[in-house]
């Protein structure tokens, strides 16, 4: 039986799962990871995005305790990452290539798992895999790639982590695979109250399932916060081709964008937008994304792209 | 029972859309005093939305007094909206079928008569304020 609770609300900011000040990561002379700072509360379900490269599989390493830090500090359920049971115990990480044994069952599985881990709900797994009528005792090998997701998803799970780093789970995933994977982890993550970090590309997905996000560009974190709140701090400013100074000075712009007879400006608020010639919008996540990927000095806010300006 | 659709395109947030299909539900008479909610985790093992997501609908539509939770049990409605009875809807549902109707038949597509149906809401919120 799943042990059920209360989500928390995102009313009051629980303590936080995730911490890292200043967080960088070096391999030789690449920088992978640099000056990260983060925060992630209790029970979220965080988007964990950027371009390839942008050192996503990185961090979720690091938070996982599967590499050390060149510098700064990260604090995971109020410890230090480490190889060690006791840490690992509260951390669920499936890397990118769903690590299973083809030859084996969904049942070989849960028994090994059985083996391996302190606690261990192996009849959770049967619950939701018998729920999502993926046979358990076919090799893995034999599934489909969403079904091999699903009971990759199912296991980890049966671990009761409290903390679950997914790093491009749903990627090579067909859409109706991915909205029962996705509906998988948000069940569990309705059930248990865990905390999730999810890295994807695929906007609509995430803009559905999370409630918090991660950006990074460059290896460098361009955004973190409540997904509901940082989309509400954003607009995307249209309007006449003019001088755009008064707009810069009281907003932060992160991408500009310039034809002949328009401008649109992405901007991040510091307060009503006082110009009456232009219009402002919400944004989606998409275009927030699409915004602060399109930088050309992601750390360097003064510094702006400009597309299709005039000669 | 019934079940949510989220539409991810649409302008309106996923709880808001929640919150308008229960209050729709009720008012259609698909739903009424007594019946039960879907739980948060059959909604968003179907939907694949957040959890705090249909949390908040609930919380709205409970601090409107439309549903209650019963500890242990479920969250269950508790009145309808204020509003006509849900025969009003159908009947002024089947006027505007007409009205569609010689719309079409006067040339109008449905962009035109949409940008009709808000210019005629909007001169008529006017007309109450002045």
């Amino acid at each position: 039986m799943i042990p059920m609770h209360e989500v928390p609300g995102n009313a009051l900011p629980g303590p936080a799962a995730i911490e890292t000040t200043g967080l960088t990561k070096r391999y030789g002379k690449v920088t992978a990871l640099s000056g990260c700072t983060v925060s992630v509360p209790e029970g979220r379900i965080c988007a964990l995005i950027g371009p390839n490269g942008a050192g996503k599989t990185t961090l979720l390493r690091l938070l996982a305790g599967l590499s050390r830090p060149t510098a700064g500090q990260v604090t995971v359920n109020g410890t230090t990452p480490r190889q060690d049971p006791a840490f690992l115990a509260d951390i669920g990480f499936l890397a990118q290539e769903i690590p299973l044994y083809r030859r084996l069952s969904a049942e070989d599985h849960i028994r090994v798992g059985a083996h391996l881990n302190p606690r261990w709900d192996a009849e959770s797994v049967r619950e939701r895999l018998t729920g999502l009528k993926i046979p358990l005792d076919r090799a893995v090998g034999k599934l489909s790639g969403g079904q091999r997701a699903q009971v990759a998803l199912a296991l980890i799970l049966a671990k009761q982590p409290r903390l679950l780093l997914l790093d491009e789970p749903v990627a090579a995933l067909d859409p109706l695979a991915r909205r029962n994977f996705l509906g998988l982890l948000a069940d569990a993550v309705a059930a248990d109250g865990l905390t999730v970090v999810l890295s994807s590309h695929l906007v609509a997905d995430l803009e559905r399932v999370c409630d918090h996000l991660i950006m990074l560009a460059s290896s460098r974190v361009q955004l973190c916060g409540d997904l509901e709140e940082l989309l509400a701090e954003h607009r995307i400013l249209i309007g006449p081709r003019k001088d755009t100074t008064a707009i810069e000075r009281s907003h932060r712009v992160v991408q500009i964008n310039r034809t002949p007879r328009q401008t649109t400006l992405l901007v991040r608020l510091n307060g009503p937008v006082a110009d009456p010639a232009f219009e402002a919008s919400d944004v989606s996540l998409e275009e927030l994304v699409l915004g602060y990927m399109g930088q050309d000095a992601p750390s360097e806010p003064a510094q702006l792209t400009t597309v299709g300006e005039e000669q | 029972m019934i079940s949510f659709r989220i539409d991810g395109h649409s302008v309106v947030p996923p709880y808001l859309q929640i919150v308008q299909q229960v209050r729709q539900a009720l008012r259609m008479g698909l739903l009424d005093v007594g019946d039960q909610l879907p739980t948060v985790r059959e909604v968003v093992s179907a939907t694949a939305i957040n959890p705090n997501t249909v949390l908040k609908a609930y919380r709205d539509l409970e601090r409107e007094g439309l549903i209650e939770a019963r500890a242990g049990h479920g969250t269950f409605v508790r009145r309808r909206p204020p509003g006509p009875p849900p025969g009003t809807h159908a009947r002024l549902g089947r006027g505007l079928a007409r009205w569609v109707r010689e719309a079409r038949e006067a040339g109008l597509d449905d962009e035109s008569i949409e940008s009709l149906l808000r210019v005629t809401l909007r001169a008529a919120a006017e007309e109450e304020i002045a």
